[in-house]
């Protein structure tokens, strides 16, 4: 396993992805055995069933949500480097980072966590949470006991604080107010990705 | 409900009465040295007499021979009477909340200690060292072993083995060396005790026995790490007590201790613990090799389980290395290979019957813990046996601070403070440190002291640190999340933070071992699974449909369920903090916890419980069924990229070997493709694909009878069968509008393509699904690629067409 890939050079754009998400040459490297692991095809490209394989993952609640973004609407196969990209929101945030006012916003900023922890919601990516995707994810969320209307009672009460201009739906805004009070780094930061 | 209560009071009281009663009056009873009683029945008037015999003596009609069954006897009366006990308990729900059921164990034995020492009743002397070590210890090892989750278990191993070895050695000695130091202390009386003897105490009381805590922290936090290395612990610091308990008896009888034989116990203790565990993989693959034979045989295949094991053990004993460790790693070998090969109901069987030998024997043990407590007699020794208490507790905890703050930096999630407080509180001691101090050989002086202060030790953990660990937790928990505090949104969005997370990291891998992980599986793969595990298992594909059935069953009634209830109203607009407050509990009760299926193995007292897996994949299937469902409430909002993406197509719940099946698989997949017209609406929307979910095909094998990996497999096994969702969009379907005719199976199951025929049938199902639904509003979006990738048309394998299938039917 170690014997093809031993240099992140072989990677292609490696250092161009290391600029950009902030890993380091040894994580990229492992992200890449990673890809080439979850790969079964040898293609290069992973394909939504290549995430079902994972079989944790088939098991979370969520699960189909959070596959689904890691392809962008119309997108049937995600390749090393945008997998790499999406990873990166999950780094956990640098503490003392400068940045000057030309440099985009860091991949592992709170907002892009916000963001995709929005998307799990919002699955037409229309950027509203809308009722019926809210009562899905609840749904998805909570055991078989809870019934119907108390699932809706509950996806009523969560739009009703959250939704401030009375849409209806959550709109990316809202929901990062709802979450002020809440630390976003520490809690979607993946630690070993650090 | 009183009534209730009270009758149920009644029953216990008349069980308690009646053994008690038993017991005082067996007592009664002098051991007959021969025959037995008889009583002489009325003289049979004209008998012939066979032999002319000086005295006359009848036939008895009715004898008593009680020495000749007592053992056996006695021995399933206390089994019976723990047993009855462990029911009596449950009665009352909310005992086992407050008090572990260890407590409660104890508190019966101290009962029934009571009653048999106020009728000067001697507690069966069953507890001998032979007895405790080769009948009564190997089940709970076995229960522990057989059940632990091995990928967490390998994922911590480091911390597992450095908490149960080190942390182990340093209670020991830590504990050994301060009360030898107080042995000093001319005001204690106990200088006559040597630093061995000290020392040989000492790693008997530092087992640690965390069943109490891991029933509680499974209630109160979820801390999947902190399971699995409590669990680990238990089970390593077992072996280690139990070495280290032979080195210093062994010492102990020495007069004189000379620094080589520091180095050589160093050595055996290297010997002792790596020998075991080859001991174990040797067993364990012996096992699983048998298995893959035992198909024409599957009545006996538990026994090959519970022989081989045991032999493991018995085989270790003889050469005196660890045979908790020999069982242990025989038990982890042999599970993952045998619940491939073995039939689900042998499965089952095995599962069942593991977790009620050890929860006898563990039953048992405590029992005795209450029993021997009245009925010994006691040297009690105020001083020696409070610095014994203080001691164990200040080591342990000093222990765990300072070994996590070792291991932390090593941790890819470290463990904070509220988790070592987990772990140094939750030092109960238990069975083995009771049984190891019993059996002390009795040339060491002061025995009894020991005895007595293992019991106060145990009696005082489990009781006191038992029942308050819990109060204690919740107290850190809810201190540190102010719950009430937030609000509905804060509560849901975290949660789903958290699942957000575990699903990452689950999809990146286990980073660290991940190298050594893939090598050992490629060598798994690629030799060791060809020799275990038998390859053909068209046998048991009834036994899947039936399943199947079962299972669409419940799927139906989850639908028509759901349905009928949500056409009940809107809900109110306003919201009081009492419905509020019912919110937040229903959320705290019901939301699905992370990475649930470890949390389902860590209850040492039940099975596993994997319904809350089954749960989510059940709910996923419905709602991909509901969103085609004619005007689901969810209608125009199904986005139209949403899709369900569970095992890939042509993979099975052992994707991660794909070699050996990947032929096969495709196969199947190809005949599943191929078999039915994809879309039969009668709306012709061609090309309609990835708006609805597209689940892709199970692989056939798993729809088989799924021995179940872990528990995983069932549930992955399932959701094979579920998953068989949507077929492809590729050919062009006819109009045939097929009415739900799930149940209904094609007659002509023919064996031969057994499999062939299950994977039939999943379509024919899904299919049916299909049909319900309508037009859908969102405009076709283009087939995903993982559909294109079957593109073979049906023109391929006509024999797979099924012309026998009538839509027409009901």
């Amino acid at each position: 396993m170690g014997s093809s890939n031993s240099s992140v050079n072989n990677i292609p754009n490696a250092q161009e992805l290391m600029q950009e998400t902030g890993f380091s040459a040894a994580h990229i490297l492992r992200l890449h055995e990673r890809f080439e692991f979850l790969d079964k095809h040898k293609c290069g490209q992973l394909r939504p069933q290549d995430f079902g394989a994972v079989q944790e993952l088939a098991l979370n609640p969520i699960g189909d949500s959070i596959i689904s973004a890691f392809f962008s609407p119309g997108q049937e196969t995600v390749d090393f480097a945008s997998f790499v990209r999406i990873l990166a929101h999950f780094r956990p945030t640098d503490r003392n980072q400068s940045r000057d006012g030309a440099q985009q916003e860091p991949a592992n900023s709170s907002i892009r966590k916000l963001k995709f922890a929005f998307q799990m919601y919002d699955q037409d990516r229309d950027g509203k949470i809308s009722r019926a995707e809210l009562l899905q994810v609840l749904r998805a969320m909570l055991g078989i006991q809870v019934t119907e209307e108390q699932l809706q009672s509950i996806a009523e009460r969560a739009i009703q604080e959250a939704d401030l201009d009375r849409d209806d739906a959550i709109s990316f805004d809202e929901f990062r107010k709802s979450l002020e009070k809440v630390d976003i780094d520490h809690k979607m930061s993946i630690r070993f990705l650090r | 409900m009183d009534l209730h209560i009270s009758r149920r009071t009644e029953v216990l009281l008349v069980v308690f009465i009646l053994f008690s009663l038993l017991y005082g009056s067996r007592g009664e009873i002098p051991p007959k040295p021969t025959g037995g009683v008889t009583i002489v029945p009325p003289v049979k008037p004209d008998g012939p007499q066979a032999f002319p015999d000086a005295e006359k003596a009848n036939l008895p009609v009715f004898t008593m021979d009680y020495p000749r069954i007592q053992i056996p006897f006695e021995i399933t009366l206390w089994v019976l009477l723990a047993s009855f006990a462990k029911i009596g308990f449950h009665v009352y729900h909310k005992i086992t909340i407050w008090v572990p059921e260890s407590c409660l164990l104890i508190s019966i034995g101290l009962i029934v200690g009571g009653i048999m020492h106020s009728v000067h009743e001697e507690p069966p002397a069953v507890l001998s060292s032979n007895v405790f070590f080769l009948y009564m210890l190997p089940p709970i090892v076995l229960d522990s072993g057989y059940f632990m989750p091995t990928r967490p278990f390998f994922e911590n191993i480091g911390t597992v083995l450095w908490f149960a070895v080190v942390g182990t050695l340093w209670n020991s000695i830590g504990i050994g060396m301060s009360l030898f130091a107080i042995c000093q202390i001319e005001a204690f009386e106990v200088q006559d005790i040597n630093l061995q003897e000290n020392l040989l105490f000492a790693s008997i009381i530092s087992a640690v026995d965390p069943v109490a805590v891991l029933s509680v922290f499974e209630d109160v936090s979820v801390n999947e790490q902190l399971y699995i290395v409590v669990f680990g612990e238990c089970l390593f610091n077992d072996a280690v007590t139990v070495v280290l308990y032979n080195m210093f008896n062994f010492v102990a009888e020495m007069p004189v201790v000379e620094p080589v034989d520091v180095f050589l116990g160093v050595a055996r203790f290297f010997v002792v613990g790596l020998g075991g565990m080859g001991f174990g993989i040797l067993f364990g693959f012996v096992a699983a090799f048998t298995t893959r034979f035992t198909s024409r045989v599957r009545e006996i295949e538990p026994l090959f389980i519970f022989m081989y094991s045991y032999l493991a053990y018995l085989v270790a004993e003889l050469f005196a290395i660890s045979s908790i460790m020999a069982i242990v790693t025989c038990a982890l070998t042999m599970k993952y290979y045998v619940e491939e090969n073995v039939s689900q109901r042998s499965c089952t069987t095995i599962r069942h019957v593991v977790k009620m030998l050890g929860s006898i024997s563990e039953t048992l043990i405590f029992f005795f813990l209450g029993v021997v407590t009245i009925t010994t007699e006691h040297e009690w020794n105020w001083g020696y046996i409070l610095f014994t208490l203080l001691f164990a507790f200040i080591w342990r905890g000093l222990g765990v601070l300072v070994l996590t703050q070792i291991i932390n930096p090593f941790r890819t999630i470290p463990f904070h403070l509220k988790d070592q407080f987990g772990l140094a509180y939750g030092g109960l001691r238990g069975a083995i440190s009771f049984a190891l101090v019993f059996t002390l050989p009795d040339n060491i002086g002061r025995k009894q002291l020991f005895v007595t202060a293992t019991i106060a030790i145990i009696l005082f953990t489990v009781f006191l640190q038992g029942i308050s660990i819990r109060p204690l937790i919740e107290y850190i928990n809810v201190r540190r999340t102010n719950r009430n505090l937030d609000t509905i949104n804060v509560e849901v969005h975290c949660r789903l933070m958290e699942h957000t997370i575990a699903g990452i990291e689950d999809l990146c891998g286990q980073w660290s071992h991940f190298y050594w992980k893939d090598k050992f599986m490629k060598f798994n793969n690629r030799i060791l699974r060809r020799i275990l595990i038998r390859d053909n298992r068209a046998e048991s594909s009834i036994v899947a449909l039936y399943k199947k059935l079962e299972l669409q069953n419940a799927m139906e009634i989850l639908d028509t369920y759901e349905t009928f209830i949500k056409n009940s109203g809107k809900p109110k607009k306003k919201f009081l903090a009492s419905d509020l407050k019912s919110m937040h509990d229903i959320l705290s009760k019901n939301m699905y916890k992370i990475r649930q299926r470890t949390v389902a193995y860590t209850n040492k007292h039940a099975l596993p419980n994997d319904s809350q897996t089954k749960e989510i994949l059940i709910r996923r299937h419905t709602s991909i069924r509901r969103s085609l469902r004619p005007g689901s409430f969810q209608s125009s909002v199904v986005p139209k990229s949403h899709k369900y993406f569970s095992l890939p197509a042509g993979k099975s719940l052992e994707s991660k070997f794909p070699p050996t099946r990947l032929s096969y698989t495709d196969d199947q997949e190809t005949m599943s493709e191929v078999a039915y017209p994809s879309r039969r609406s009668r709306f012709h929307q061609p090309g309609r694909s990835s708006s609805r979910a597209m689940m892709p095909l199970q692989r056939l094998d798993t729809l088989k009878e799924a021995p179940s990996v872990d528990v995983l497999d069932e549930s992955t096994g399932e959701r094979g069968r579920m998953g068989h969702g949507m077929s492809r969009t590729n050919s062009s379907s006819s109009n045939a509008r097929i009415p739900a005719p799930r149940r209904q199976f094609p007659p002509s199951v023919d064996h031969d393509s057994s499999s062939a025929d299950n994977f039939r049938n999943g379509h024919h199902e899904a299919t049916a699904e299909e049909e319900e639904q309508q037009q859908q509003q969102q405009p076709s979006s283009p087939t995903p690629a993982w559909a294109a990738e079957t593109q073979d048309n049906t023109a391929q394998n006509p024999l797979l067409r099924r012309p026998q299938w009538n839509p027409k039917r009901k």
